[in-house]
Formats: structure tokens, C-alpha cells, sequence
């Protein structure tokens, strides 16, 4: 294929005073980046394989590797960026749509960063959180509305379906088949352990984790994969997923290479097939289509069971939730444009939809607006990246965040964003046996559960600074909040004043 | 007592416990000083295929054939280790024979060489499972170890 046009964009630095051609760098690269030499007795490599996933630079006994971006660098113009000319060189030469990895990269505007938490002094005094009680705990599902008595003028008790967690905080969704198998295992056991939920995505649930379905979310989409009544029953909620902030209005596409063994079966389609879930659910084409899917679900469950309907935040979300509420469904999940994902096309996940924030500031207010917040629970997820995220987000209204991205970190992903290659060395976007094993779910589970412990800590010091001592008198509560740096507009959809105000 | 155990499942074959052994026993303070441009000489080793791998060093034998086998008197068990005596040892190899697990082999200046789980250098924990990277070597207290 004649000229190469772009040069590699990493740079493998070996510190050959430290080298000791152990070799432990070429034995856990899966682009063979690293190579010996065996007749000059050292190490070399191939960068143009390198995809910066930290790897060796992690494992090298003797930190003698660093990557680091090639300062090799094409004329500079602030219209014609380097990645847009390269970008521009790939499709010239394939003829493709660019796919991507992971959540938009592109320097958006992050909301969180521009929303500052409140404190309490003097008049309203913090708590301590380590010698004060403070409850972090949720319940999602439909509040009742009114109180009711039976004949006997007795309270009537039972409530809609309610799913606790212990702090507000949740996995998303990530399939088995896009993640791999000692992936999903770390998931299951963490959220078991911690007392929250994971979802299993749309790839069905392997039967290895069905005891774990009192903590986990049966995922129902487009592609109907892995559904049946077991499945249906053995989570603790079932989510319909009509779409996803990496890629609102696009399917998944699973491709065949991907579709073995297990991943066959847990999708219940024939190995080698490629796993199609349309962009529609093609029965659902409104309200009245998902009111009926949300009753099917809940009538094949009995009425046991929350139903979640997760869309991706676009323009019209607040009217689109509106709707969600009123469709019988029991919570409402969305998910930003900077949401994370297996693949998507990359014009599809930096162009379209819209940030987390603004969605939820609007949806929250449109539905209080409207009187039926109380009918529905709001989870949020699309980049929560910390403590504070969530303090944020619930401040705005959200009952619980959805994280992915980080708890993907959490397990040793480094963000290199090629989980489309299923060649992931950290063992996590990959079903290749050799890699998969790489992530030990002993070891895995503990970093996830050590995470959300740690954010626990953290959310207790925010809401004892507040003088707030339960997770529920902190949601909707923007009097907490304030802006910085935001226009009127965006201080006006935020439902915020700005800081000094 | 605590010994080393492997678990196959999760060894990467990364050949990393080798070096780390390698290291520890050297008695040299960096690691690259201690195993840069030489040949190394662990007392644990990686065997297996691309399919299966797993670390392999001494499994302190109830009952030590090695013990038995050394012509010199050079190995003996004690607190629960079985030990090389350097001055003893002749280079035989007779317990290279014997022993079922080949977790004995010759150092660098011939004399053999052995787990001791890292007792007689500075690491408190084996160098091998401290450095795993995949849990795949622990060190713990299993049922019927006395």
C-alpha cells in the first residue's frame, strides 16, 4: 500500500542504563510492540503498534519503559488540527467510518468543573461524618403519592417496587461479550459486596453470575440479546435501553470474531453470527409502544420488579422524560455525550447529544414542573468522575450516578481507547483467553470495592460540610451549588445561582 | 505455617517471579545492577505452554526425599523449610534426581540452590508473590500444612 502518510503517534522510550531484557514487556504486549534481539542480546520495538495502554510501563520490573507522545508534528494550524489531517489520511485510505473507544475526547465543556459545592459556617454547623451518623443509602423506584387506608382505616404499606442501594452509585451497563468475563465477575462480586447494583448491558447474564442477580440489572435492548423469563427474574430491575451517550440513535454491532463460545451462548445466537441491535427497537416507535413494553416486562415479572428505561441525553430530553414517567416505568436512566462505550462511530460520539448536566438540571426541573417527579427515580451517568461528580449530580436532582469509565479504570484500563481491536492488555475489552486471565477478579473486585468505599468517605465529608446527614436531603437541593464562569443561560437551565450570589 | 502456593489459573507466564527472585537472592541492593547483561539463576521457575503456565519452587515436603537423597548432609528441614547448607553442598545433583517437582537447581557457582522463601534475604513476604503481578503466587496457610 505504498506512502504511509501518518507517522506513529507514540514514541516507546527503553532507558537501556536500566534494561535487563527480562523480557516481561514483550511477553505481555498483544500488539507485539516489543521484540528481542537476539543477536545484539537487547530490546526493541515497533512503535507503530503502540496504543499507549501503560502496560509494560507497568509491569517492567525496572521502570525502564515510558511512552510518550511523538513531538514528530505536522505544520501547525488551529483549523486543520493534526488529528483532523490524520483523520482525514485513515479515511482516504480505507474508505470507512472512523469507530472510536471510550467517551468523547474532545475538550467540551464539562459542567462539573464549573459548579462549586457549599459549606456550612458558623450558623448552621458542619457534622463530623467519622462520629456523626450520616446515611448514605437510596431507594429508586416510584414513590407513592398519597397516603392510603384500607376499610379498617389501617395505613395501606405497600409501595411500588424499590431497589436500595447503599451509597448512590451504580454500575452501567457494559455487555458480556464487550467486556470479558473476569470484567463482568469483578462487576458482580464489587457490587455484591458494596451493596449496589451492576448491569449486565445487552449481552444476556453468563449463568455463572446468576447468584448474583439480587445486585445486578438484566438489561433489555434493541437486539433482544440472551432475553428470557430466567434472565427477566434474576436481576434485582430490569432497564430497556433505548439508547446510550456514546451514540444516541445508533445500534451496536458486536462483529462475529467476538461471538464465541460463551459469548454465543449467554447472547443465544450462533457462533460466528454478528450481533445486530438495530438503532430502534422496532416495536417501540412511542410513549404507547414503551408503556407496553414496560408492562410486558413487569407483567412477566410480576409486579416484583422496577423497570428502568435508559435514553441518551439529546436535545429534547426534558419532554422525552416526561413521557418516560408517564409510561409506567419505575426509573429513568440517562446518559450523557460524554458516556463511555465498547465502539461507536468516532463523528457519532464527539457530535451528537448533549452534556449530563444540563439534561439533568432540565429533566428534573421539567418533572417537577409537571408534578411526577415522585413517580420516577433519576439515574444519571455519561463521565461521573469522582465523589464530587455524584455530590454534584444529586444536588442537581439525580437520585443515583451510573459510573463505567471508572470503574473500568478502577480494574487497570488506562483510557488508550482501542477496545475495538479486542486486543486489551489489562484483559478487560478483550475475549481472548490469554488476555482475559490477565484480570484476576480477586484482585479486580477489591479495587472496585476500594473505590466506591473511597467515594463513600468522600460523599459523607461533602454532605457533613453541608450539615446534611442523609443522602436524600441533598437531592434537588441547588441552593447547595453555585457556578463559575457560566453565562446566565447556563446558570438559568442549571437551576444555579453564580458564585457570590 | 505459611507456604508458597501457585494458582495456574492466573499466571501470565510473565517470568516476572524469576527475576524478582533472582533479585532477592542476590544480595545486591538494585535490581539492575544485580541482573543487568547476566544470566540469572532463580529458584523458581515458569513451566507449561501457551495455553497453561504456573510458577513452580519448593513445596517444603512433609516428608523431604531431598533430605534423604544428599550424600553430603547438605539439606536439611527445619521450623518447616527445607534449607541448603552452602558448605556442605558438593554439586552432586543427586537431589536434582530425586526431587519430583525439580525445585532444585545449580547456582552460579554450582552449588544447588532452593526456595527458602526468601527467610535468609531482606524481604519479609517471598519476593515472587510480593512481585506477582496476577495474584497467581500467594503465600499463605493452607489446610494440612503443619
Amino acid at each position: 500500500m505504498g506512502v504511509e502518510f501518518i507517522y506513529p503517534e507514540f514514541e516507546v522510550i527503553r532507558n537501556e542504563n536500566r534494561c535487563i531484557a527480562c523480557r516481561v514487556c514483550e511477553r505481555q504486549c498483544a500488539n507485539e510492540v516489543h521484540f528481542f534481539n537476539t543477536e545484539h542480546s537487547v530490546m526493541v520495538s515497533d512503535e507503530s503498534k503502540c496504543v499507549n495502554c501503560q502496560r509494560c510501563v507497568s509491569l517492567c520490573p525496572t521502570r525502564a519503559l515510558k511512552i510518550v507522545k511523538s513531538d514528530c508534528t505536522l505544520r501547525e494550524n488551529s483549523n486543520w488540527e493534526n488529528d483532523t489531517i490524520k483523520e482525514i489520511y485513515k479515511q482516504a485510505n480505507s474508505g470507512g467510518v472512523l469507530l472510536s473507544s471510550m467517551g468523547n475526547p474532545r475538550p467540551m465543556p464539562v459542567y462539573w468543573d464549573k459548579i462549586l459545592i457549599n459549606a456550612s459556617q458558623v450558623t448552621n454547623p458542619p457534622l463530623d461524618p467519622p462520629r456523626e451518623p450520616m446515611e448514605t443509602r437510596v431507594f429508586l423506584g416510584r414513590k407513592p403519592e398519597k397516603i392510603e387506608r384500607d376499610e379498617t382505616d389501617k395505613l395501606k404499606c405497600e409501595i411500588p417496587p424499590q431497589i436500595e442501594l447503599s451509597m448512590p452509585v451504580m454500575f452501567s451497563a457494559m455487555s458480556y461479550g464487550s467486556i470479558s468475563y473476569n470484567a463482568h465477575a469483578s462487576l458482580a462480586r464489587a457490587a455484591t459486596e458494596i451493596g449496589i447494583l451492576y448491569n449486565t448491558g445487552e449481552g444476556g447474564l453468563h449463568e455463572d453470575f446468576y447468584r448474583y442477580g439480587k445486585n445486578t440489572v438484566v438489561q433489555v435492548a434493541s437486539g433482544r440479546f440472551g432475553v428470557y423469563k430466567d434472565y427477566l427474574e434474576a436481576g434485582a430491575a430490569i432497564e430497556i435501553k433505548m439508547g446510550q451517550g456514546a451514540k444516541p440513535g445508533i445500534g451496536g454491532h458486536l462483529p462475529g470474531a467476538k461471538i464465541i463460545g460463551d459469548v454465543s451462548k449467554t447472547r443465544m445466537i450462533p457462533e460466528g453470527s454478528d450481533a445486530i441491535s438495530p438503532a430502534p427497537h422496532h416495536d417501540i416507535y412511542s410513549i404507547e409502544d414503551l408503556r407496553q413494553l414496560v408492562f410486558s416486562l413487569k407483567e412477566a415479572t410480576e409486579y416484583k420488579k422496577p423497570i428502568m428505561v435508559k435514553v441518551a441525553a439529546v436535545h429534547n430530553i426534558a419532554a422525552i422524560a416526561s413521557g418516560i414517567a408517564r409510561s409506567g416505568a419505575d426509573i429513568i436512566a440517562i446518559d450523557g455525550f460524554r458516556g463511555g462505550t465498547g465502539a461507536a462511530p468516532t463523528r457519532i460520539r464527539d457530535n451528537v447529544g448533549i452534556p449530563i448536566e444540563l439534561a439533568l438540571a432540565a429533566v428534573d426541573q421539567r418533572l417537577r414542573d409537571e408534578g411526577i417527579r415522585n413517580n420516577i427515580s433519576l439515574v444519571i451517568g455519561g463521565s461521573v468522575r469522582s465523589s464530587a461528580d455524584v455530590v454534584k449530580a444529586i444536588a442537581l436532582g439525580a437520585d443515583a450516578c451510573y459510573i463505567a469509565t471508572a470503574a473500568l479504570l478502577a480494574l487497570g484500563c488506562h483510557l488508550c481507547r482501542t477496545c475495538q481491536s479486542g486486543k486489551c492488555n489489562w484483559g478487560i475489552a478483550t475475549q481472548n483467553p490469554e488476555l482475559v486471565k490477565r484480570l484476576n477478579p480477586d484482585i479486580g473486585s477489591k479495587r472496585l470495592v476500594n473505590l466506591m468505599n473511597a467515594w463513600r468517605h468522600e460523599i459523607k465529608e461533602f454532605m457533613g460540610g453541608m450539615g446534611i446527614n442523609s443522602i436524600e436531603a441533598l437531592r434537588g437541593n441547588r441552593l447547595m451549588l453555585r457556578g463559575i464562569g457560566m453565562t446566565e443561560k447556563e446558570l438559568e437551565i442549571l437551576g444555579i445561582s453564580h458564585a457570590g450570589e | 505455617m505459611k507456604l508458597i502456593y501457585v494458582n495456574e489459573e492466573w499466571c501470565l507466564a510473565c517470568h516476572l517471579c524469576e527475576y524478582n527472585c533472582a533479585f532477592a537472592n542476590s544480595g545486591v541492593r538494585d535490581m539492575v545492577t544485580a541482573l543487568k547483561g547476566k544470566p540469572i539463576f532463580p529458584r523458581i521457575h515458569i513451566e507449561g505452554d501457551e495455553k497453561i503456565s504456573f510458577a513452580v519452587s519448593c513445596r517444603h515436603c512433609t516428608d523431604p526425599i531431598c533430605v534423604k537423597s544428599c550424600i553430603a548432609g547438605a539439606i536439611s528441614k527445619s521450623d518447616g523449610v527445607v534449607r541448603i547448607d552452602r558448605e556442605k553442598c558438593v554439586g552432586c545433583l543427586t537431589c536434582v534426581l530425586v526431587c519430583p517437582f525439580g525445585a532444585l537447581s545449580p547456582g552460579e557457582d554450582g552449588i544447588m540452590q532452593k526456595c527458602e522463601l526468601c527467610i535468609q534475604n531482606s524481604f519479609d513476604e517471598p519476593a515472587c508473590v510480593k512481585g506477582c503481578p496476577n495474584k497467581a503466587i500467594v503465600y499463605e496457610e493452607r489446610e494440612g500444612n503443619k
